[in-house]
């Protein structure tokens, strides 16, 4: 099948990727970009385990054609920490035993960095109502839903 | 086994951050899926649509044509396996039906049963060519629920397959029941004669599954000299490599099994599916092949928990629990082997009742075979116990806490198998629940309810193995061969710690192969803090022993004079001489070369877990919605090594228990095909859909372990059900006795709309 080139901005760097058109960009950015952060758990948007960060909005990788990147700014998990400086998310996770398995940990981190980006200080109800798209089955959620609670505080804190 | 005074521990007790955290929350970590080789190529499976049919043929000519299929598998390629038993440490299995799970040879049993496969360079090229493959079936009856499997006049899913009952020969007519085994003890018509109430009810419960993230996924490379390197998602490497041995009939040496990270398990990543089709595929092709399940695969063919029916009836008298008689039938799928036993010996374990009759029936129906599912057979059975106890406690005027706690289980208490329990904590657990805030608060409000229910679950032990090298810094390498499904990494580095009086952050844990420690069995039955945790122990005492021959020979002292305390080396006899760990640990290549401490063992001594949940509820009766409004979860774990993640283990297994009590469920259609095979039908619980879940952590300290570790990962799913049915009951007036308690089954129950 012939591929299509494809310019996009991902985590902060231009680049180019060849293509074919029926090619997610969940599969992409796996299989041809080497990204293997962004996980497949059902691959029909339903679990969140692909949430990426496309022009500021959360989408499901696996329901994006990969075509759909062009001139798209795109941030993975790989993107989410500064060099060694992890995000207040990572850290409040890693703090809150947020993760078990951690196979939809980097969905969480980036469903929730999404919300913080444009609600710094959202309620329990908008956090769980925000993150309701990312399936979780070890947790219960309920410390995924306090280290959210933390980093937003944290990073309040850290603005004032 | 001398147990280590528990109010001195420095780590354990602790929250640090987990090991692997770091990897895990920047994508770093390599999950099943995320392995890269070079000239890997890609394997699709090929299902039966129907859910039970003869293969008459199957015609791959045309797919192997296909420009870039580099390989096509049937059954007839796999070696014959033996007609054995074996063990997979959370369950047994025929190795001939293992294999005919793998890929049908001669009939499907079950939609979605693999029947053929195809490795290509693209997934897509192999999803083409799987079109391409032409399979005659002979579609024949198809049996789907319990009830009906059991009739004399159901369809058989074995010609020859004969009922085992009491471990004794066979029946003499074929069955769909696989085995039937009693627990019998007292006269139940006289304490049924003599209550003061009685309760009968019959339950059922819907096949669900385990719901982990992360698809099977399995890559395989066939050496060209015989050897083959496995790479899977699996909650015990070593339990992989001897059935990958068995079905393909070659030696466990010649078997390298990598455990990837794993995302979740909860029992469902015991068996293996995959990995025999992905090393036969290899071997076809000469290239690496990697196949991963689609979500609607994970469904349809691998193994969810069991359907169930259970007839249930109990009396009091007094005040106490007198009787109680049940009759259990549990899906076990297309081949023996349901969690019934299991739910049998659990069903009444929080109590002590004299008199007892429990009839358990193991059943094939056309559905995939179950697997383990976290207390495997333990919720279904709790569903009905403590559901009919609810009743009971209501019709004798008692408090249902005060209720089960006057006829609790305690140590001395003997189980339905007639095994005495040890020191357990059933009853801390009630009285903890009865104690706490949220039971004394008032519920008010109309269509609002509260329930409570406990729980037990036996919890494992079996064989672990533990290799802990001390580091010239100081620090020690933990090598450890069972995989970390949720923080063992964790647990297991705290235990050396504290063994060593080092901090933890000098322990650098590693999951490794099966070439590269001794056998550890699979880490599930909630037994990996508990037995690896109990070999890191071992290994850590191991290297006291190392390093206090060390000091001797240093200080021209015998061993016996040299204390080890708190990380330091002491001699008796003299006050001047002192080492610590990291500057004893700098002089290994001066008195003796490398220290490394090792332990391989059977752990004994697993100590059971119990746990009493309280939930309030709200019902919306014109929607059937349910609202958890509040829920606690109270569980003796024995001692809590990391709290946080046994906080976890209960808050996860709580609402795996509420989506099962209230949405999840196989919704077959009359055909045998399943109705609801993705996460969008497949209702699992979101953040939106439960509350905070309040955890209280008891600890009635093992006495079979040198930290007191019971095990904490399964018991919180088994009160949940009957926790929700009972707050429902409270909240509606209605006793349902059928899960899933849907919208659907509540608003057609409340308003008399059932057919």
């Amino acid at each position: 099948m012939p591929r299509t080139q494809v310019q996009t901005r991902l985590n902060g760097a231009d680049i180019d990727f060849l293509c074919e058109p029926r090619q997610s960009l969940l599969e992409v950015l796996r299989d041809e970009l080497g990204l293997t952060g962004t996980k497949e758990g059902c691959n029909n948007g339903n679990c969140g385990a692909c949430t990426v960060i496309m022009n500021g909005r959360i989408a499901n990788a696996c329901c994006v054609l990969a075509v759909e990147a062009e001139g798209a700014e795109v941030t993975t998990i790989e993107g989410v920490a500064r060099g060694d400086q992890l995000h207040p998310l990572q850290q409040t996770f890693l703090e809150e035993a947020a993760l078990q398995c951690g196979i939809c940990t980097p969905g969480f981190i980036l469903a929730a960095k999404a919300l913080l980006d444009k609600e710094p200080n959202p309620d329990e109800h908008r956090i769980r109502y925000w993150l309701a798209g990312n399936l979780c089955r070890c947790t219960g959620y309920d410390k995924i839903v306090k280290a959210v609670q933390k980093a937003s505080a944290e990073m309040q804190e850290a603005k004032v | 086994m001398t147990t280590i005074d528990r109010t001195g521990y420095k780590v354990i007790g602790t929250r640090p951050v987990r090991p692997d955290g770091v990897e895990k929350v920047t994508g770093k970590a390599q999950y099943g899926a995320d392995i890269r080789l070079p000239g890997l190529i890609h394997g699709r499976i090929l299902r039966s649509p129907h859910a039970h049919a003869r293969i008459l043929s199957i015609d791959t000519s045309e797919a192997e044509t296909i420009p870039g299929v580099m390989g096509v598998l049937t059954a007839k390629e796999l070696p014959a396996a033996d007609d054995a038993i074996q063990d997979l440490g959370e369950g047994a299995v025929n190795l001939r039906e293992l294999s005919d799970n793998v890929l049908a040879l001669e009939k499907v049993l079950y939609r979605g049963h693999a029947v053929a496969a195809v490795a290509a360079t693209s997934p897509h090229i192999a999803e083409e060519a799987l079109k391409k493959i032409r399979v005659e079936y002979e579609p024949l009856p198809a049996v789907l629920d319990v009830r009906d499997a059991m009739r004399d006049d159901a369809p058989l899913l074995k010609e020859d397959r004969y009922t085992k009952s009491m471990g004794a020969e066979k029946t003499d007519r074929p069955s769909n029941i696989a085995s039937h085994n009693q627990f019998h003890a007292g006269d139940l018509e006289k304490a049924f004669a003599e209550a003061d109430a009685v309760v009968e009810r019959e339950f059922t419960t819907k096949m669900v599954h385990q719901g982990y993230i992360e698809p099977q996924t399995s890559t395989a490379s066939w050496n060209a000299d015989g050897t083959i390197t496995i790479w899977t998602s699996t909650q015990g490497a070593f339990v992989v490599r001897a059935q990958v041995a068995e079905v393909l009939r070659r030696p466990v040496s010649s078997i390298r099994v990598i455990p990837m990270e794993i995302g979740g398990g909860f029992g469902g990543k015991i068996p293996i599916y995959l990995d025999p089709i992905a090393a036969l595929l290899s071997k076809k092709s000469g290239r690496p092949v990697k196949i991963t399940m689609s979500r609607t695969e994970v469904f349809e063919a691998t193994g969810p928990t069991s359907g169930t029916y259970i007839k249930m009836k109990m009396a009091a008298k007094d005040g106490v629990i007198t009787a109680a008689e049940a009759t259990m039938a549990y899906e076990a799928g297309a081949y023996p082997g349901s969690a019934v036993g299991a739910g049998s010996m659990t069903m009444l374990a929080p109590y002590n009742i004299e008199n007892f009759k429990i009839d358990a029936y193991d059943v094939v129906v056309n559905k995939p075979k179950t697997s383990a599912y976290r207390a495997p057979g333990a919720p279904a059975a709790a569903f009905a116990c403590e559901s009919v106890i609810d009743e009971l406690a209501k019709k004798v005027n008692a408090d249902p806490l005060e209720f089960r706690l006057k006829s609790s289980s305690r140590e001395g208490t003997r189980m339905v198998n007639g095994i005495a329990f040890p020191r357990i904590g059933h009853e801390e657990c009630v009285e903890a629940a009865l104690n706490h805030p949220h039971y004394r608060a008032p519920i008010e409000g109309p269509n609002r309810g509260r329930g409570v229910a406990s729980g037990y679950w036996f919890n494992g032990g079996m064989q672990s193995s533990v290799v802990a090298a001390v580091n010239p810094d100081g620090t020690v390498n933990l090598i450890e061969g069972s995989t970390d499904i949720g923080g063992t990494r964790a647990s297991l580095a705290m235990q050396l710690a504290e063994t060593l009086g080092i901090p933890y952050e000098d322990i650098r844990p590693s999951v490794v192969d099966t070439d590269s420690i001794g056998h550890n069995d699979v880490t599930g039955g909630s037994r990996t803090t508990f037995a690896s945790g109990m070999a890191a122990y071992e290994s850590g005492m191991d290297i006291r022993r190392q390093m206090a021959a060390r000091a001797a020979k240093l200080w021209n002292c015998t061993e016996d004079e040299v204390v080890y305390e708190n990380g330091t080396l002491r001699c008796t006899k003299d006050s001047t001489k002192e080492l610590t760990f990291k500057e004893l640990a700098a002089q290994q290549p001066r008195t003796g070369g490398p220290i490394a401490g090792k332990a391989s063992l059977v752990a004994r001594g697993a100590g059971g877990a119990f746990a009493t949940h309280i939930v309030d509820v709200e019902v919306d009766v014109d929607t059937g919605k349910v609202t958890v409004l509040r829920y606690t979860a109270v569980q003796d774990v024995g001692t809590a090594i990391h709290p946080a993640y046994v906080e976890g283990q209960m808050q996860g297994g709580v609402v795996q228990g509420i989506g099962w009590a209230l949405n999840e469920e196989y919704y077959y259609l009359e055909d045998g095909r399943l109705a609801n095979s993705s996460f969008l039908d497949y209702r699992m619980p979101t953040s939106l859909d439960v509350p905070n879940i309040d955890t209280v952590i008891v600890e009635v300290p093992n006495p079979g372990h040198p930290y007191g570790v019971r095990g904490v990962g399964e018991v919180p799913i088994v009160p949940p059900l009957a926790a929700m049915a009972n707050a429902i009951a409270e909240a509606t007036g209605h006793r349902f006795t059928d899960l899933p308690i849907s919208p659907r089954r509540i608003v057609e129950t409340l308003h008399g709309l059932e057919e």
